[in-house]
């Protein structure tokens, strides 16, 4: 099985690592710049895609809130279809219920579709101590997986593999984990997906229970939607007698038509592509065609907890299309493996904090782990304001305050390592509020301006670890404003 | 108490702040986003959009499909072909070569697996991204039959069956029904994130733009 996300250390110490890895920052690179051209492409190709934008934030709001009335719509369309709707309050409860439901089946072997929900949730690891083998069958989760690594992108999970390695990987693991690598592969991509396809082929054709997440469920029908490129989906959606997704409570669009916005954004902005080669819709079971079981697991696990948040609650728009990682100055040095989660980059960093709270090292560092500079919210097809969302949690780690976790108001308090921070501020309130002692202060730095270390010496000293110290002018804008024009009145 | 109590109670705490009278159709939603955008003929657009994505594109009349049809076949050597129930017979080239296989329930997947080629139609296609959306009505099968085989030939009525745009596609699809969209043969981007064609899904998609 692949690793799991759990003790990884806080966002600036994993960066600190990965940024070293040139390889993986060489790779990172040519993969992001890639497809960063390839987006603008495909969405200039629609004149019309600002209006598209904002009626895919306002769908989503529309959803959100109004949450409970169309879950409640969603699981009544989908038991009416013939399907079984059950509840998970956290990542525990839904990998066991997904657990018992593969159990009962009798099977100990699952195709998986990729997920981003079963990844947040661990369920490779839950089956496998269950003695349950669960295959990952998208291609970059198969490298992941093979690989024994972690996933750093949300869209292409291997993103920091380039096909040399990927090739390597192949030849080394596959044998593992079934039909091995054809002899003599080369890492043409071609040949490393006609390798993937012969691995996989016989997992597909045994396979009698398939695992998947969706991209959208269709409260007023009950559909959930699949998107996806290799085929790989659909053959986990259509060949198992039992089919189980696991689907975050947010994922919900109220009605059919609503996907006329949702199927134009989503490929323009993840694999810029007027659109994905295959998208599966089913709803409920169909009778000759697909499992003839159909679960749907509907999973909280700290979404709620961000919806009572109405600043962060924009979070939950996200439709995981992975662009913003795609333009991200920081994403694209430090690698996906350092923001410690299923979800890297700047949704992430906004996202995993408030799915599991700002309480450990790590998930208060991710606020910081963004220059500000908004790319990411520019290329966001549904508006999150992701600068937005980072200014007001980094307040709650500095601050602490009133928050929401496992559905339960919390005051949470002010995170360590920031008291500096926190004095610092205090100081400055308190010499803005006094201007004589301001002014004098300010001219005592003037005065004293050789005598400035480069570095700051005690707490100070991780800030200008990376920053230079600001130098101080000779003369402050009070005294030069005085001087110059002191006394006149200035029309 | 149950989870389902347990995470709409959340819900509603967590939505305090939306006014109890607001009711969803409140919160608006502009759809001033364009309808279509307008290809001059959809058709052709439909043709270079497939195309585009490396779909095999062929024209002909309803006179001259079942002589392409068997040209296809034979093209690739295909002996054993699915064939769906109500696809029309008449377009069905005489080729002896070929062996017709009915999709039937009990087929099972390695069956499948052994075929050489799938012959459907559609329920629709759409011009602005180049998609054939199939959705298991006569002529089209069950969802496997189009991803087993490696070659897939799709025959799409043109221009009847075809609109501009998705907007345009969705009120005229069932969605009770289990539908397959396809846009070009089976792709991956997850090396280097550069698409290459051919994994799961058939490798060859050939579609005919069939005319009365």
């Amino acid at each position: 099985m692949s690793g799991t996300y759990l003790g990884m250390p806080a966002f600036p110490k994993a960066a600190t690592l990965s940024t070293r890895n040139t390889r993986m920052r060489a790779n990172l690179t040519h993969a992001t710049h890639t497809i960063r051209d390839k987006r603008a492409a495909a969405v200039r190709e629609l004149p019309d895609w600002a209006q598209l934008r904002a009626a895919g934030a306002a769908v989503k709001d529309r959803t959100l809130r109004h949450l409970d009335h169309y879950l409640e719509q969603l699981e009544a369309a989908v038991t009416a279809a013939g399907g079984t709707v059950h509840w998970a309050a956290d990542a525990r409860e839904a990998n066991r219920i997904v657990t018992s439901l593969v159990r009962a089946t009798g099977e100990t072997e699952v195709v998986k579709v990729k997920s981003m929900a079963t990844q947040e949730i661990g369920l490779n690891a839950a089956l496998e101590a269950a003695g349950i083998r669960a295959y990952e069958t998208d291609l970059a989760e198969l490298i992941v997986q093979l690989g024994d690594d972690l996933p750093s992108h949300i869209l292409v999970p291997a993103i920091h593999r380039n096909r040399d390695e990927i090739r390597d990987i192949f030849r080394e693991r596959m044998a593992d984990w079934g039909r091995p690598a054809p002899e003599g592969l080369t890492e043409e991509p071609a040949v490393l997906a006609e390798a993937a396809r012969l691995h996989l082929r016989e997992k597909f054709l045994r396979a009698k229970v398939g695992i998947s997440g969706a991209n959208f469920m269709v409260a007023d029908t009950g559909t959930l939607v699949v998107v996806e490129s290799e085929g790989n989906g659909r053959m986990c959606l259509t060949l198992p007698e039992t089919l189980i997704s696991v689907v975050g409570i947010e994922k919900i669009v109220p009605t059919w038509q609503d996907l006329e916005v949702f199927l134009q954004l989503l490929p323009r902005s993840s694999t810029a592509e007027r659109m994905n080669p295959y998208t599966s819709t089913w709803t409920g079971t169909t009778d000759g065609d697909g499992p003839r079981t159909f679960h749907l697991v509907l999973l909280d696990n700290g979404r709620t907890d961000t919806l009572a948040d109405t600043v962060g609650r924009q979070a939950l728009r996200c439709i995981r299309c992975s662009a913003c990682l795609n333009v991200c100055p920081v994403y694209e040095r430090a690698g996906g493996h350092a923001y410690g989660s299923a979800y890297p980059g700047p949704i992430g960093a906004i996202l995993t904090p408030q799915l599991r709270g700002v309480t450990s090292e790590l998930d208060a560092s991710l606020p910081y782990a963004s220059s500000l500079c908004g790319a990411c919210y520019e290329v966001c097809p549904v508006a999150i304001d992701i600068p937005e969302v980072l200014v007001h949690l980094r307040e709650r780690v500095v601050q602490g305050g009133e928050t929401t976790i496992r559905g339960v108001r919390t005051r949470i308090r002010p995170a360590k390592g920031h008291a500096a921070e926190r004095a610092a501020m205090r100081a400055a309130r308190w010499a803005l509020d006094h201007p004589a002692a301001m002014r004098t202060g300010q001219r005592l730095a003037a005065r004293t301006r050789r005598f400035h270390p480069k570095r700051l010496p005690g707490p100070g000293r991780a800030w200008t670890a990376s920053r230079e110290m600001p130098t101080v002018p000779a003369e402050s804008f009070r005294d030069w404003w005085q001087r110059e024009r002191g006394g006149k009145v200035t029309r | 108490m149950s989870s389902r109590d347990a995470i709409l109670g959340r819900v509603r705490r967590a939505l305090a702040d939306v006014p109890r009278e607001e009711s969803p159709d409140d919160v608006a939603v502009a759809r001033d986003y364009l309808r279509t955008h307008s290809p001059a003929d959809a058709v052709e657009t439909l043709a270079e959009n497939l195309a585009d994505y490396r779909a095999l594109v062929h024209r002909t009349d309803t006179a001259g499909l079942p002589d392409l049809i068997g040209r296809l076949l034979a093209a690739r050597g295909s002996r054993d072909v699915v064939v769906p129930d109500g696809f029309p017979a008449e377009w069905l080239p005489q080729a002896d070569a070929v062996r017709w296989v009915q999709d039937t329930p009990e087929a099972t997947p390695d069956e499948l697996d052994r075929m050489d080629s799938v012959l459907t139609g559609c329920a629709l296609a759409i011009a602005e991204t180049g998609t054939l959306v199939l959705d298991g009505s006569a002529g089209q099968g069950r969802r496997r039959i189009t991803l087993m085989p490696d070659h897939h030939i799709c025959v799409v009525r043109v221009p009847e069956q075809v609109v501009d745009s998705v907007p345009e596609a969705l009120p005229r699809l069932v969605p009770t029904r289990p539908l397959t969209w396809i846009s070009g043969p089976s792709a991956t981007s997850d090396i280097e994130l550069d698409r290459v064609e051919g994994v799961h899904g058939p490798r060859t998609l050939e579609v005919v733009l069939v005319t009365r």
